[in-house]
Parts: structure tokens; sequence; C-alpha cells
């Protein structure tokens, strides 16, 4: 079957990833462009018995003038002839609304001379919004092919099919002649490069990218009467582009489109009225963010139990079918209860991205960046600073990749910062099982669950020392280039159901697969080392244990031996070891050596650390206990009493509050700034500070 | 007048912006000399403004309007 590249473009907040879905279905895989974070998605979808097509979803961009690294991958790969993915045909996706804003991009991309396509989705809004397009007419403008399409209601695929197909007869002519925005300048040009295409070679000094064979300074140096433009010349001549393209579009849809005025204009004024009032609009975003913290605590109770219960009896069966032995063991206590500590927070995770992708899909994040821009000034951020940040309560990584929209450099630098200090879902697993062990749960006033109002209490601290640390780097770093803020606030839409799903599958596989990967391993060698010790101690614990039993003349049952010895064995593991070298050190915050051990593993991932006191409790113990019970029943070595009470409890929660522990997060912020600088000061500091924190919360509440 | 001496729900065309402190992507949303942008009513909140520009809508703080200069549409001027 012969397959061609089919490369999707379009502004923000067209729909553009809907009709991606409609394309491919669940016929599609996330990924990353090599080297950077920019998210890659591609598809594939049948075209005919002949034929498919291998789509690709690219970034969401205005134009082809590069201002944020989204942009500059998408016009990398339109301008790389040598890039695998290069497009044998671009497919244009507008909405119905913006089609003149949408149509400037397109101009664009014609003129670099590849075969496009115009989708314009949401079609089956244009009888309510009083829209009439002359598609005809309007094909004969633009030099191109129309498809009117619908993802919502999934009308118009096949005429879009049909077209990518058959892209060998589309124009490649451009439709917009721009060179007459300085005729004498790209003359010269084309003297220079007569083989090339024009518009190519103003896109490659624009934005200054370079391919082999073509770069910027050749250009400019090739002939002698070629005057290279000053930078503010350049971006004065951007400015007439666009000016010119708008003209010519302009004129094109006003043969071709009539628009009545008087068409509903209610829902966005009733419901921004609402949602953006100065006292309502926070007040409901409260409320929201609220609602989000029960539900992921409440709702997904029920399975998590579920699961919990699952793995433990596996665990069980496992070693009553398979013949006793290390590789049993291997599987029993080690494998098995790290993967069930990694599918434990699936429903979370489902949850909350459920939450966040409704939110995006509504329009409503647009207003919240809407909101909060104010506030967000003060701290030297922008409302756009919100998105990352509400981002990061799932992940900093991807809340750190997208920051990558804030154009200014300083402003997206101290986003980066602090983003680690907004409660991610790594950390929730930690939050929840301490909690539950140390809170009561009861309401208050009846119906507000104490639990859940402290894991919303630490969603809020998180934030809050993340605009707080914010405000303070906004004081410290040195003022750069002059801020600016511009958020296009789309109309509200009915989420569609399929990219909800999507979503929703998409992240929660890449925390299983992502991050399970990096739990599961630790989870093993973690086994490994609580299963094996250094000296005789260990290997003849038995022997050790009996003897002392002997000695000081005991009757034990045998259920109570055994304890004795798993719990002398861990003592002398080599884990046991290891946790015993720190003790010293998280002793005064309340932790005994098993907890500085999970706080330590914790750095491959926060949600280690309940797989860790999984594994440290279970090797050795003859029944599956849950871990919850299990960590209940520990007593704190020198105070004695329960080790997990009210003031170890809130000493661990502000830790992992605090601390910068997650080295994936540290390695995609070097990625992202380019240097170590950062992410080591982010380190050092966040873990001195939540260890200080930690420090006095525990010894006054001792 | 900028936008920024804009009224809530005032009408006007855009004559000129100043080129070097506004950014491309503003231009390229649809915000050029020429262009109707209206200023959205909503709660009387003035930083960010709401706007409608060449029926695209965006917000834009307030210092970014006072670059952007206007002539007002007298109401009953309007048409398609």
């Amino acid at each position: 079957m012969r397959q061609i590249n089919v490369a999707l473009v379009g502004n923000p907040n067209t729909g553009k990833t809907s009709v991606f879905n409609s394309l491919t279905g669940l016929n599609q895989k996330v990924g990353n462009y090599p080297g950077i974070t920019v998210e890659k998605k591609e598809g594939v979808c049948k075209l005919s018995r002949m034929l498919k097509a291998h789509i690709l979803d690219l970034p969401g961009t205005y134009s082809l003038n590069a201002s944020s690294l989204d942009e500059d991958v998408a016009i990398k790969l339109l301008l790389n002839k040598n890039d695998k993915d290069y497009p044998d045909v671009v497919v244009v996706v507008s909405d119905i609304e913006n089609l003149k804003r949408n149509l400037l991009l397109f101009t664009q991309i014609k003129d670099l001379g590849l075969p496009t396509i115009l989708a314009i989705n949401m079609a089956d809004r244009m009888e309510k919004k009083g829209i009439r397009i002359d598609i005809e007419a309007l094909e004969a403008k633009l030099n191109t092919k129309i498809a009117l399409v619908s993802a919502r209601k999934n009308l118009g695929f096949d005429k879009l099919k049909e077209l990518i197909s058959n892209y060998k007869m589309l124009s490649t002519e451009s439709c917009c002649e721009i060179t007459h925005i300085d005729s004498a300048y790209f003359e010269n040009l084309e003297k220079a490069y007569p083989n090339q295409n024009i518009y190519k070679l103003w896109l490659i000094i624009n934005n200054d990218v370079n391919f082999g064979d073509l770069n910027r300074n050749p250009i400019e140096n090739k002939t002698q009467d070629f005057t290279p433009k000053s930078k503010s010349e350049l971006k004065h001549l951007q400015q007439k582009e666009v000016i010119a393209r708008y003209l010519f579009i302009n004129k094109s849809l006003k043969a071709t489109l009539t628009k009545d005025i008087n068409a509903a204009k209610g829902l966005r004024a009733s419901l921004d009225r609402l949602l953006i009032h100065k006292f309502w609009g926070y007040f409901i975003f409260a409320l929201i963010l609220l609602l989000i913290f029960q539900a992921i605590y409440n709702w997904s109770a029920f399975p998590m139990d579920l699961i919990d219960l699952g793995f433990a009896n596996l665990s069980e069966l496992t070693k009553q079918h398979l013949p006793d032995g290390q590789f049993t063991r291997l599987i029993a206590e080690g494998i098995i209860p790290g993967i069930g500590g990694i599918v434990i927070f699936v429903p979370q995770i489902a949850l909350l991205f459920l939450f966040i992708s409704l939110l995006e899909e509504s329009g409503y994040m647009s207003r919240v960046v809407f909101l909060t821009d104010r506030i967000m000034k003060k701290f030297g951020l922008s409302g756009k600073s919100i998105v990352p940040l509400v981002s990061g309560t799932a992940c900093a990584i991807p809340a750190v990749m997208a920051s990558r929209n804030i154009e200014n450099w300083k402003e997206r630098l101290i986003t980066i910062l602090v983003i680690p200090f907004t409660t991610c879902s790594a950390r929730l697993p930690v939050y929840l099982i301490i909690i539950s062990l140390v809170i009561p749960d009861e309401n208050l006033l009846g119906f507000l669950n104490y639990q859940g109002l402290v894991l919303f209490f630490l969603y809020f601290l998180g934030f809050g020392m993340a605009l707080f640390s914010a405000w303070l780097l906004h004081l410290i770093m040195k003022n750069s280039k002059k801020t600016y803020f511009v958020i296009e606030m789309p109309d509200y839409k009915l989420p569609i159901f399929k990219n909800v799903v999507i979503t929703v599958v998409d992240k929660t596989k890449s925390f299983v697969f992502g991050a399970g990967k990096i739990i599961l391993a630790i989870s093993i060698i973690l086994w490994v080392l609580a299963s094996y010790g250094p000296n005789e101690k260990f290997s003849k614990a038995e022997q050790i244990v009996n003897e002392e039993i002997t000695a000081e003349n005991l009757t034990l049952s045998a259920e109570e031996v055994n304890t004795k010895i798993a719990s002398h064995k861990l003592r002398y593991s080599y884990i046991g070891y290891m946790g015993k070298a720190i003790e010293p050190v998280v002793q005064p915050l309340g932790y005994d050596w098993k907890i500085g051990i999970a706080v330590i593993t914790s750095f491959a991932a926060r949600e280690v650390f309940v797989g860790t006191l999984a594994t440290i409790y279970s090797v050795g113990s003859e029944n599956e206990e849950t871990i919850k019970q299990r960590m209940s029943k520990e007593v704190n070595p020198v105070i004695g009493g329960k080790l997990f009470n009210f003031a170890s409890g809130i000493s661990l929660l502000l830790f992992y509050a605090f601390a910068m522990q997650c080295m994936s997060t540290l390695a995609v912020v070097k990625r992202e700034t380019n240097t170590w600088k950062w992410p080591i000061l982010q380190l050092v500091i966040m873990s001195a500070f939540a260890y200080v924190v930690s420090l006095i919360a525990f010894q006054l509440l001792k | 007048m900028s936008i920024a001496d804009l009224k809530s729900g005032q009408k006007a065309i855009i004559t000129d912006i100043s080129a070097l402190t506004i950014p491309l992507k503003l231009l390229e949303m649809g915000c050029l000399p020429g262009s109707e942008v209206e200023v959205i009513k909503i709660n009387k909140i003035k930083d960010p403004l709401y706007l409608n520009i060449n029926e695209t809508y965006l917000a834009i703080r307030l210092e970014t309007a006072r670059d952007i200069l206007v002539t007002t549409l007298n109401t009953s001027d309007e048409t398609n």
C-alpha cells in the first residue's frame, strides 16, 4: 500500500486536533520531536484500498513567523524538503467563524508551493451563526480545494479524504502576491537564487533557520547589490507582509462570504458575564478546583480499593501456585507489588485529566487566563502562566513544556522555576496515603470531608508557594525586554467526547509507561537490596533470632518468630544499612530509616515513596497486607507511639509539598533552559527549604 | 486616541500601530490598521482589555492597548 505524508496545520482553537482525531481515530501516537520537547502527534488514515496517509498534527500556529518553539517546529518542517515527514500535501484547518484570520496562515503556506487543501471545521455551526460561503468562488480566489467538515457531527470527512487522495490535482501556484511590499529586495533575492522559492528564502531570513545548503548569511551575502535588512527593517517588512495578506483576504472574503451580524452572540456574552465576573468569576474558578479535588479524592476511592485488593490477591496466588524460590519471590514480592503501585493511580490521573481537558475543550481555560492575568502580572508572570501552573497539578514535565507558549523569556523562566511547587499527580499518592493515616475521616459541617480539605489545602499551599517564589524571582532577576500579553478568547463549546477520551487515555498511558517504567525498575532494585545483605547477620538471620529467643527464654508462636526474623533480615539487608546511614539526617523530621529510604528513592518519581514502603514492609512477611494497614502499625523507634502520627504526617506532607524530588523534572528543566544552572538551583533551594519547614513543623507539633 | 481610551462597548477603527512595540502576533490575529475594534463590556474589568477585533475575540493588557491608535466610529455609521 502506498503512503503519503499529510501535515495538518492551523491556528490554535480551530479544532485541528478534533479533525486529526476524526481522521485517525485511535490510530495515533504521541511522541516528541527529537531533541526538543514539543509534542509530536502522528497517526495513520486509510484513504482507499491502495493509499494510506501518514498524518502529522503540527502544533497550532497563527502564522509562519515563529514566535515560540511550537511554531518553530511547524516552520522547520514546511521548509525542509529533506525531513522524512515533509508533507506531500498540507491541510490547513480553519474554523468557520475565524476564517479571515485562519486564511493568513493558509496564504503563507500556499506561497511555499505546497499542494494545500483548506478544511473548514465546525461547518455545522454555519447556519446558526448566519454565515454563507460561496465555496466555488472562494476556491477560485484561493486557488485551492475546500472541504467543509464538522468533527463534532463527523461530516465531510469523505470529501476531505478524497481531496487528500487526489492531491496531485491541486494547484501549487501562490494565491496572494506579496513581493510588492519591497520589490527591489525580492527581485534581488530572486536573482541570487533563481531556482528557489522566494517566499521560502524570505522565511529563512526572517526566522533565521538553517538547512545545510540554505541558511541566512549566504543568502544575504550572495550578491553585491543585495543589502541585508536590519532587524527592525525586517520586522517592519513582516508587518507589511501581514497587512498585504489581510488586504487580499478581506477582498476575497468580501466577494464570497456573507455574515448575518445579528446572529446569536448571546451565549458568549452571557457566559462571559458570569465566568469573568470580578467576584463570581474567581468564586466559580475556586469552586471548580474544589470540585476537582474532592472528585479525585472521593470518586477514585472505590476503583483504587479494587486495584489494591486485586494485586494483593495476585501476589498471594503467585506464591501459592509457583514453586518457592528466588524467581517466585521476585515476581510475588518485587514485580507484582511494583506494578500494583503504578496501576493504583490510574483512576486519579484519569479523573484529573478528564477535568483539565474538559476545561480546555470548553473554552473556559482562556477565561481563567483572562481572570488571572491581573493577579499573575504582580508576581512577574502573565495569565498564560496559569495553564502551565494548573497543568503542573498533573505533572511538572508537560507543564514545563507548556510554558513554551509564553513568549517573554523572563516570564517563561520564572514559570518553569516555580512549576515544581504545584502539586503534581505523583505527590498525590503520597498525600493520599499519609492523609488517610493521620487525618480523621470525618466531616466538617456534615458535608466537607476533613481529608479532602487537607488535600485542598496542600494544593493551595503548593500554588501559593509557586506564586510567592515567582514574586521573589521577579524582584531578583534583572528586567529584560518589555512583556506583552495576547490571548485569544475562543467561543464556548460543548467538549467533544472523543477528544476528551483520547486526552485522558494519552496522558494515563504516558504516566503508566513513562513514569511506570522507572517505578517498576526502582521497585525491583529495592526488592533485591532488601532481599540480600552484605554479611552473616543477614544470611544467618534465622539462626541468630532463634538463638536470641532461646537465650531470653521466650515462648513465641511460629508467626511471631517469622515476623521477628523478617524484621531482623530487613535491618541487616543492604537497604537496611543504607537507611541506617541516613537516619540521623531524617530523624529530626520525625522519620525512621524506612521512611528515609523512601524519601531518597522518591527522587526517581515521588510516587515511588509508596511503592518503596510497600516493598520494604511486604518483604519477608507471610501474609500480604495492604500497605496502609501495615503503615498504621509502624512504631516510632525513638519516641515510641505510632510512627505515622499527626506530627510526622504533617512533616512528611510538607516535605513532599516543597522538595524538588523528581529527576525527570530536573532533566526537562535542563532541556528547556539549556543549562544545568537552573535545575541545580531548583534542587538545592527547594530541598533545603523543604527540610527546614518539615523540621520546624515536626518539632512544633510533636 | 488609543484603544485604552475607548469606553466599554465603543467601536473604533485602528488607524496606526506602533511598529516597534506591538508584537507581530497581534497583527497576525487581525489587529491591523483599518480593522474595526470593539471593547467588550465585561464587568468593568479594564485590564486586560477584552476586545473584538475583526471578528476575533482576544484580550490584551492596557499598556499594549495604549500603543494602538484608533478613531471612533459613530454607531449610526456602522455598516457590514
